[in-house]
């Protein structure tokens, strides 16, 4: 199979906030116009769009895709919305690639939108139709139980503390602070203020969870042939990878994610990188929960197993570490609009290569990064790696 | 980015904005109805609840006993070759102590689900449950629980003819 190279070119986004005044549809509109304005080109360079958001339920619009369509500048374009739950956001970007590396488009708008309010009075009601209607439903589960299960379980095989995990959060919101479009920056948060929060579902506090969020990303993708025309500082689509394990998530251990372990691997073979923890500079896991980036490093074989709360501790994630993990400040600093939150950690990796990231510029020139997405009910990975050069 | 960009769109709108009717918005709430067929290997799942009993099923090649049952070994891709009629008692996998319902609204007494792996399945097979009779500092993981079902006469056919699962004394 022979797959043409594909570059980031370009990449906007909203500010991501609580309750936005504007539509779904005006701030796909506001995030594709920025990623395009970047790198030049207009509407008409595009060949085809790809869109991702979640659930129609936080709508309330049924075929969100076509919804959302004019905003994502895809009115006589190809275009498909894909949607992987949480996964979407990472997703996204790797239907775009396999549209531009098989030659049939030479530049692809890749837009990620979630207007999550809308849903009233809360949200968090929509994910009940997530549960098996039958077997799970009726015992009324809200979606924080099954994370707080899940987080329970980790730290029952790995014998962790909470607060191993609220450095996490910590560490995130005060990343965020430095990010213009950030929701819950906190330069000042303390591990106290997390074990302090409410109890939502032990172990899962309020300030263990990011936020109901709205707001759109949008990436523009090139094929080699028109890439280097576009822009003198291409960012290449290394490899990517995405898997789903078994949606029976009571019969599998929850400790450890083995999904993003299989789409890691697929992407680590694609990029040609044989020991990911020297050869990826820089990551933007999947943190919609303090301890899912601990959780989701482990799976991308970046930490042993229980050990990445260790390498938080000594501060080897932090923005300044040798390992950087969310410099952006993830769903728990930045926020979490669910499609476009996925979409902001692979337009954070662009940035930081590109050098281009302001005050959270990382030291030390990463030339490889990595962000992971994860999502469906609990088992599904997706995994996009970015390099520059070559 | 950060250095070309001044100014980010997406307004954030407040409470205030709602009260003193700065924007407008439009409301409605829909009434869907649904009926799920149980289908074939969850129809005979809830029949046997009703029953008073916890079926699973067991496919020979790899020999795995499964619950919540299914008619295909999602792994050997062929059909289950047996129903296999397991212990209404199960071990705690992991559990939290929850005060929110799920619709966010707050709860004082906390509810405690669970994932129990039910005894006669293979290792590590669970369903999600909830836990009772039991004071949340106590639970633990590893605990022994059996299921609490409702009297006979109140049992439809449901997930909860179980009332929740205790701990075996």
């Amino acid at each position: 199979m022979s797959l043409r190279k594909v570059a980031v070119v370009g990449a906007g986004m909203t500010r991501f906030v609580r309750r936005a005044q504007e539509t779904g549809k005006e701030l796909a509109f506001e995030a594709a116009k920025m990623a395009l304005d970047s790198c030049e080109l207009t509407l008409d360079d595009v060949d085809g769009v790809a869109l991702g958001t979640a659930p129609e339920a936080f709508d309330g619009v049924h075929m969100k895709g076509e919804y959302l369509s004019d905003g994502a500048g895809a009115w006589r374009k190809p275009v498909m919305r894909c949607y992987v739950g949480g996964g979407t956001g990472v997703f996204t970007p790797i239907q775009g690639w396999y549209h531009v590396a098989s030659g049939l488009f030479d530049v692809c708008l890749v837009v990620c939108e979630e207007k999550m309010s809308s849903c009233q009075p809360h949200p968090q009601g929509a994910f009940l139709t997530i549960f098996d209607h039958t077997t799970e439903r009726p015992l009324k589960p809200n979606l924080l139980w099954i994370f707080a299960l899940e987080m329970n379980r980790y730290m029952h095989r790995h014998g962790l503390q909470k607060k191993d995990i609220a450095r996490v959060s910590v560490k995130n919101k005060r990343n965020a602070a430095d990010h213009p479009c950030a929701l819950l920056g906190d330069p000042n948060i303390t591990v106290e203020d997390v074990l302090n929060s409410e109890v939502l579902a032990w172990p899962v506090q309020r300030l263990d969870v990011s936020p109901v969020t709205d707001g759109a990303v949008a990436l523009v993708l090139a094929g080699e042939n028109v890439a280097k025309r576009i822009t003198d500082d291409p960012v290449w689509i290394k490899g990517v990878g995405w898997s789903l394990d078994t949606a029976y998530w009571t019969n599998r251990d929850l400790y450890y994610p083995k999904y993003v372990e299989y789409a890691a691997r697929m992407a680590y073979e694609m990029a040609g990188i044989r020991e990911p923890r020297k050869e990826i500079h820089i990551v933007e896991p999947y943190d919609p929960f303090d301890y899912k980036e601990l959780h989701h490093l482990e799976g991308l074989l970046l930490a042993d197993k229980g050990d990445a709360p260790r390498l938080t501790a000594e501060g080897v994630t932090a923005r300044t570490g040798s390992m950087p993990v969310c410099p952006s400040g993830g769903l728990l600093g930045v926020g979490n609009p669910i499609a476009a939150a996925g979409l902001m950690k692979v337009a954070e990796i662009f940035w930081q290569l590109r050098g281009e990231a302001g005050k959270r510029q990382v030291p030390g020139r990463p030339i490889t990064g990595l962000a992971q997405a994860w999502g469906d009910l609990m088992q599904v990975g997706t995994v996009v790696i970015l390099g520059i050069g070559g | 980015m950060t250095d070309k960009i001044k100014e980010f769109p997406g307004t954030a709108l407040r409470e205030s904005d709602f009260t003193d009717q700065k924007v407008l918005f439009t409301e409605w709430t829909p009434k869907a109805q649904y009926a799920w067929d149980a289908g074939v290997a969850i129809g005979r799942f809830l029949a046997e609840l009703k029953a008073g009993r916890i079926i699973g099923t067991r496919c020979y090649h790899c020999r795995r006993t499964v619950v919540p049952p299914r008619i295909v070994c999602e792994w050997c891709f062929r059909p289950m070759d047996e129903w296999v009629y397991l212990q209404d008692e199960g071990t705690v996998n992991t559990f939290s102590i929850t005060y929110v319902h799920w619709d966010m609204v707050r709860v004082k007494e906390p509810i405690i689900p669970a994932v129990i792996e039910i005894a006669g399945a293979s290792k590590g097979m669970g369903i999600m449950h909830l836990l009772g009779e039991v004071d949340p500092e106590d639970v633990k993981i590893g605990m022994r629980v059996k299921a609490v079902w409702k009297p006979e006469a109140e049992r439809t056919g449901a997930i909860t003819d179980i009332k929740y699962f205790k701990p075996v004394a």
